[in-house]
């Protein structure tokens, strides 16, 4: 036992080390993010000593860019079952390959998760009382406890998935089938668990008729499984281009596939949404009004959800054209697909519930340039986290690190 | 620290590769510190009894006692006020409930200023249980009302409609909470341990009344403004980072004196007992009066009526 553990802790050593390794373009790169991650953690730091005064959270408001943020990311981490599925329901081989980048993405993406529900705590020094049995953990009545539960319960089974699979390349060894593919299968319902209780979150709340949709999760599901896999498609040709690793142009264009009816799925389950708001037109509509045409002279979200309108149409009709079989434009639109949908879940979901307030006063939401380092420093920190991920094992799948002899 | 065998490679090369991670570990530490350095101004940190304080519910007496002795201290030591504070508990056989007439309200505000003073709420920044809005009259859509009114009132063709905390029977707000920071005491009062919120204001989401506020920042009240007559579940001050809300002032009310809000209605239009006794008040009012209840389809079943005489 000691000797395995050894082993796999010498396993996991020589594969950080691969990370000291690289040319001055993973340098640079490294380095930018480091830079924006210290930014953001200093911008941290000032938001814990003065309070969440410095953004632009108000009671009225009391949610924003970091819950907004967090929600978009749940939804990149479930999209990994979009790859887990075919590989394993449908032993589909095109995406074989892929499949443990996908999962290492899961991972990074839920520490971003955890990373932005933090940043939103008053008092994160508190953290302990959330844990169970430690703390006072209301469950199952909160589905804030479930959240916890859930994301954290993600992230150990994909840590070992990934941990397991790529020791099991390493060593050379076939792995042995009791050890993964229960982890496997219990993961993919894992997945839809996360992003259905993160929007659970939401609907449950008969007070903000805006969330009270039952609709909520499965838009969170369609756009999750087209921005997750869109994502991989930009991350996967990055990889091949500055690594030894094979990736075909067919599991690309699979992902493809799952990015164009994802996208069609989510675009329509928006229009059901839009439909059921304005047809009806009753006093619940309030927030939609003030989203996309503002409010009594309010206008703060109408540009951001325009702007998504418009990048979801453009990269559902590229997604939708033989054009896009071509990687250029394929990759044009995954990032508008990405960016929308970003919008979309975040600014166009989580604030406008918020406005009108329950007494129909209208409080905007700007968020400050403290708020945004902060963000940005948590995504800056989950893609070097990412990186670092992908620096590790993709050697190891090469064939590139073995054990020495 | 770190001077073991990490370089394989080894030779002149390897010299100057060390030197170069020196200096990027260097560098690298440097700017964490940086970083790291408005938790200069941190000045709340909790001490390590705050950091390891039980939930409420789970302190035994001397426990309780001793948290208790604690924050009396720290009243004397941020305001110079010798604090006259406790826990009162509920009294059996009591449920509060509360009843506003609508049409005798004026929209003054003495509800409003005499809540902040009693229990203790942050003047800077602003913070306040009540809301009061201004409807014109023939409207209930407060979508149409006006929340920062001023000058004279009351103001011809308009009635006001002031809103707190409606104690609901099935309360969203204590539901959502992932921390059980928040709970219906036995005499329906909502309470808040201000000790243990972590703050994700996930309540604030939940209530459709708009009736809890957060403290983005430290509370600041004049040394000379503070009640000292205060209970750890109500009035006493609140650290930054957490949920408050009104608690029927139960600091008074499990004494068996009126809420601060009710006492200072210069008309009347605020009524508060004992809903368990068909006696009281309040009782006769939801009785015998026009009694309706805010937001009655979401279901949150409050113990906060509004009514009108005929």
């Amino acid at each position: 036992m000691m000797r395995e553990l050894k082993d796999y802790l010498v396993f996991v050593a020589r594969c950080a080390a691969r990370t000291l390794d690289g040319d001055w373009r993973y340098l640079l790169w490294m380095t930018a993010l480091t830079a924006a991650a210290l930014l953001g953690l200093n911008a941290y730091c000032k938001q814990l000593a003065a309070g969440l005064m410095v953004t632009g959270m108000s009671d009225q408001v009391s949610w924003g860019l970091y819950i907004a943020n967090f929600t978009f990311l749940v939804g990149m981490a479930a999209a990994a079952v979009m790859l887990v599925i075919p590989v394993y329901v449908y032993k589909d081989e095109t995406l074989h390959d892929v499949v443990i980048l996908g999962e290492l993405l899961a991972v990074a993406v839920i520490v971003m998760c955890l990373l932005f529900v933090t940043a939103d705590l008053g008092r994160p020094d508190r953290f302990w009382h959330m844990i169970p049995f430690v703390g006072k953990f209301n469950w199952p009545i909160s589905m804030l406890s479930w959240d916890v539960i859930v994301l954290n319960g993600y992230l150990a089974l994909n840590a070992h998935i990934c941990g397991y699979l790529v020791y099991m390349v390493y060593l050379g060894r076939k792995p042995s089938k009791l050890w993964y593919l229960p982890f496997v299968f219990l993961a993919m319902f894992w997945a839809i668990s996360i992003h259905t209780v993160t929007a659970f979150l939401y609907v449950g709340l008969g007070g903000r008729p805006f969330w009270n949709s039952a609709i909520v999760a499965p838009r969170f599901l369609a756009s999750a499984f087209t921005a997750g896999p869109g994502f991989l498609i930009l991350t996967l040709q990055v990889i091949r281009r500055v690594t030894d690793y094979k990736v075909t142009d067919k599991a690309l264009m699979m992902l493809r596939n799952i990015v164009q009816v994802s996208m069609v799925i989510n675009v329509f389950l928006l229009f059901c949404e839009l439909f059921k708001e304005f047809y009806t037109d009753s006093a619940h509509v309030a927030s939609a009004k003030y989203l996309f045409f503002g409010l009594h002279g309010h206008h703060g979200l109408v540009g951001w959800i325009w702007t998504a309108m418009a990048l979801d149409a453009a990269a559902l009709v590229l997604l939708m054209l033989p054009l896009s079989r071509s990687l250029k434009y394929l990759d044009l639109a995954c990032l508008l697909a990405i960016a929308g949908i970003w919008i979309e879940k975040g600014m166009g979901l989580v604030v406008p519930a918020f406005i009108p307030t329950q007494l129909g006063e209208i409080v905007e939401y700007f968020p400050t340039l403290n708020e945004w380092l902060i963000c940005a420093g948590i995504w800056a920190f989950g893609m070097l986290l990412y990186t670092l991920f992908l620096k590790m094992t993709i050697p190891v799948l090469t064939g590139d690190l073995r054990p020495r002899q | 620290m770190n001077d073991g065998p990490e370089q394989p490679d080894g030779g002149a090369g390897g010299m100057t590769r060390a030197a170069f991670l020196a200096a990027v570990a260097a560098s690298a530490t440097a700017a964490t510190a940086a970083a790291l350095s408005p938790l200069k101004d941190v000045l709340d940190l909790p001490s390590l009894e705050e950091f390891l304080q039980q939930h409420y519910k789970e302190l035994s007496p001397e426990e309780k006692k001793a948290v208790l002795e604690r924050i009396a201290k720290q009243v004397k030591k941020d305001y110079g006020v010798r604090a006259n504070l406790s826990d009162p508990p509920p009294i059996p056989g009591v449920e509060f409930g509360y009843a506003l007439n609508i049409g005798r309200c004026i929209g003054c505000r003495k509800c409003v200023h005499a809540c902040v003073k009693e229990n203790n709420q942050s003047r800077n920044p602003e913070l306040q249980y009540i809301r009061v809005l201004k409807m014109r009259k023939g409207s209930i859509d407060v979508e149409s009302s006006e929340h920062h009114y001023e000058g004279e009132v009351p103001e011809a063709g308009f009635y006001y409609m002031p809103v707190q905390c409606h104690q609901c029977r099935k309360a969203p707000c204590v539901k959502v909470c992932p921390v059980k920071a928040t709970w219906q005491e036995p005499d329906g009062i909502i309470v808040v341990d201000y000790d243990w919120c972590i703050g994700c204001r996930y309540c604030m989401a939940a209530c459709p009344y708009y009736a809890r506020r957060f403290n983005f920042a430290k509370p600041e009240i004049p040394a000379g403004e503070l009640n000292a007559d205060m209970a750890y579940l109500s009035n006493r001050p609140r650290p930054k980072g957490v949920v408050e809300k009104c608690t029927f002032c139960l600091q008074r009310t499990r004494e068996g004196k009126y809420p601060a809000c009710v006492e200072v209605c210069p008309t009347g239009s605020r009524k508060f007992g004992n809903l368990l006794d068909p006696d009281s008040e309040v009782s006769q009012v939801i009785k015998n009066k026009r009694v309706y209840v805010l937001k009655e389809e979401v279901g949150t079943l409050p113990r906060f009526y509004y009514y009108f005489d005929l």
